[in-house]
């Protein structure tokens, strides 16, 4: 809606010179509301600073109390320890990476043909349909881990990262379905139709015509996939119990509790956040554009 | 297009599969959850069926409703900081300019990582003897010796796990304010300025009547999240002291698993999931409204 109202404004507005909004004309507010971005701009940023500032401290540093501000000397002894931590961060990392891998691959194999069928095909009782295959967003998935574990401990899909995937590919999949159906919806007749007429098989078309026209929409459902199955804490507690199929923020946690002799290692803790935030900073930073958009259109509707 | 009968076997072979997901993984699992919340089942016995008993028990259940009010607490703290607060930086950032929209992208950093990572930062900051809050309140003489922020007392607990919170989410509903500020025809702001309207008029009597439906969204979407909360409390207090901070889904999950009471984690499970449909009704209803 937000995106409409906006093309709206600006064929509406036409070639006029936007005015100043907020910004307010005379230099004094001009140069206060600078510096109150700048300010909440440092607020914001000064944990994630400090976190990353803390994991390059040497280990007796990162151990100090009270804590060192800044780090007298760099030293990457945390990143080591957390480097060879029980199973090793490798295994970890994988587990991640493995999982929000394939909640992509699952939620696009799944959405992509239903969101074509419900946009461009005449299924009787399509609605219907499209409501339960959105059910998932009226019950909480916290609600349901109990009889979904019971039911991946039966099959085997407990300690397993397709297990994972499968969960956060169900707490996904609403949103996903949401976001690409109107998607397919918004790609012209005429171009569809002519691929038709052209002799183009459902598939042929799907893939020549459909799939280019919604590339956009396919790149958030898979951001969103990514970052929610990244993150995602509960689900993984309930699902892993074996410290071999931990996903990095199940071994962090773990870890916050049960390192070393001597405490809490906060050294190693503050690598392990640093390197869980990486991905998901930079996938946002390159990938804003779909992320905002995606946002507008999911939360909004 | 396709309006032959084949189209509609193909288009049917195409929507099968997220179809039978669904009802495997969701459809399913709802069922077995009602199913189960009626039984007394402790995965070491076979199920006895006990008709309503442990929703009785439920309501008799202190514990439960520790857990629910002091979830409604949190909610309650929370959730105007993070609509009041989201709305004033989407005033501060609405407008394009460079710095203003980098200042968006970086209150909107914190929204994509993990709450259970942004969880373990806070954890540590908010530590008694290794964390830096203590450090920069001592270093002002604002207190004379470390505060036990966590887990020591509920409320204090509550404090330092919403400002965490709040650090983490404010993005969210500030990206979504700044959509529906945008969206404000230009042509009316711009006659409000003619008619000689002050900024803030230009605020109260133009602009939020104008994006009211975004907050009340925004509002919504933020109670429903925070009374499913868990990672921050699970991470951060681990409930303590005496459980006074297990949120509502940390006792579902204390229950469930820890416990293994599964007949009795399932009936709470049901009354969450009723609270929690009770709001997303009016949420769907008002997204609908704007539709048309």
């Amino acid at each position: 809606m937000a995106r409409g109202l906006l093309d709206a404004r600006a064929r509406v507005a036409g070639p006029r010179r936007e005015p100043r909004r907020g910004s307010g004309g005379p230099g004094r507010t001009r140069y206060l509301v600078g510096a109150i971005c700048l300010a909440i701009c440092a607020v914001m940023l000064m944990p994630l600073v400090m976190s990353v500032l803390a994991s390059v401290k040497p280990t007796a540093e990162a151990a100090a109390s009270p804590p060192t501000y800044l780090p007298h000397s760099v030293s990457l002894d945390s990143y080591q320890r957390l480097w060879s931590y029980q199973q090793g961060l490798p295994t970890y990392l994988w587990n991640s990476l493995g999982t929000a891998l394939l909640t992509i691959a699952f939620t696009l194999l799944l959405t992509v043909p239903a969101a074509y069928a419900l946009a461009r095909f005449p299924i009787p009782g399509k609605e219907v349909i499209f409501v339960v295959l959105l059910l998932a967003l009226i019950v909480p998935y916290q609600a349901m881990l109990t009889p979904i574990f019971l039911m991946f401990a039966d099959i085997g899909l407990t300690n397993s990262l397709v297990g994972l995937a499968i969960l956060h590919t169900a707490i996904q999949l609403p949103f996903s379905l949401y976001i690409l159906r109107n998607s397919f919806s918004a790609v012209p007749r005429e171009l569809a139709e002519a691929a038709i007429v052209d002799g183009a098989s459902s598939w042929q078309a799907l893939v020549r015509i459909f799939l280019p026209s919604t590339v956009p929409a396919i790149v958030t459902v898979a951001l969103f996939a990514f970052i929610m199955s990244w993150n995602e804490f509960l689900g993984a507690l309930v699902m892993m119990s074996k410290g071999s199929k931990f996903t990095l923020p199940l071994i962090l946690a773990a870890a916050r509790t049960e390192t070393s002799l001597g405490g809490t290692d906060w050294g190693m803790l503050q690598a392990g956040i640093t390197i869980s935030i990486i991905p998901c900073v930079l996938v946002y930073l390159l990938l804003q554009r779909y992320y905002v958009s995606g946002l507008m259109s999911g939360a909004t509707k | 297009m396709y309006r032959s009968k084949r189209g509609r076997l193909v288009g049917f072979a195409y929507l099968a599969p997220a179809l039978a997901f669904v009802l495997v993984f969701t459809v399913y699992p709802l069922g077995q959850m009602m199913w189960m919340s009626l039984h007394n089942w402790s995965l070491l016995t076979p199920p006895v069926w006990v008709g309503f008993d442990n929703y009785e028990r439920v309501f008799g259940d202190r514990q439960f409703w520790v857990s629910f009010l002091f979830t409604l607490k949190y909610t309650a703290l929370i959730t105007p900081v993070l609509i009041v607060g989201g709305y004033l930086l989407a005033l501060l950032t609405a407008h394009n300019s460079p710095l203003r929209k980098v200042t968006r992208t970086v209150v909107f950093v914190p929204v994509v990582i993990g709450l259970g990572v942004s969880s373990l930062l806070w954890y540590w900051l908010f530590s008694a003897d290794f964390g830096l809050v203590n450090r920069v309140l001592m270093d002002l003489g604002l207190v004379s010796g470390p505060v036990l922020w966590l887990g020591v007392d509920a409320d204090m607990s509550n404090l330092a796990i919403s400002t965490s919170v709040v650090w983490k989410v404010i993005g969210f509903g500030m990206i979504l304010f700044v959509g529906a500020i945008q969206a404000v025809p230009t042509e009316i702001t711009e006659a409000t300025m003619v008619d000689g309207a002050s900024h803030r008029q230009r605020v109260t009597r133009v602009i939020l009547p104008l994006t009211l439906r975004t907050v009340l969204l925004v509002t919504l979407l933020s109670v429903i999240g925070s009374l499913l909360a868990f990672d921050q409390f699970y991470i951060m207090t681990a409930g303590q002291p005496q459980n006074e901070t297990a949120t509502s889904v940390f006792y579902v999950y204390l229950n469930s698993f820890p416990y293994l009471k599964l007949g009795y984690g399932a009936a709470l499970s049901m009354v969450l999931a009723v609270t929690i449909l009770a709001f997303t009704v009016v949420q769907l209803l008002l997204a609908r409204r704007s539709e048309v």
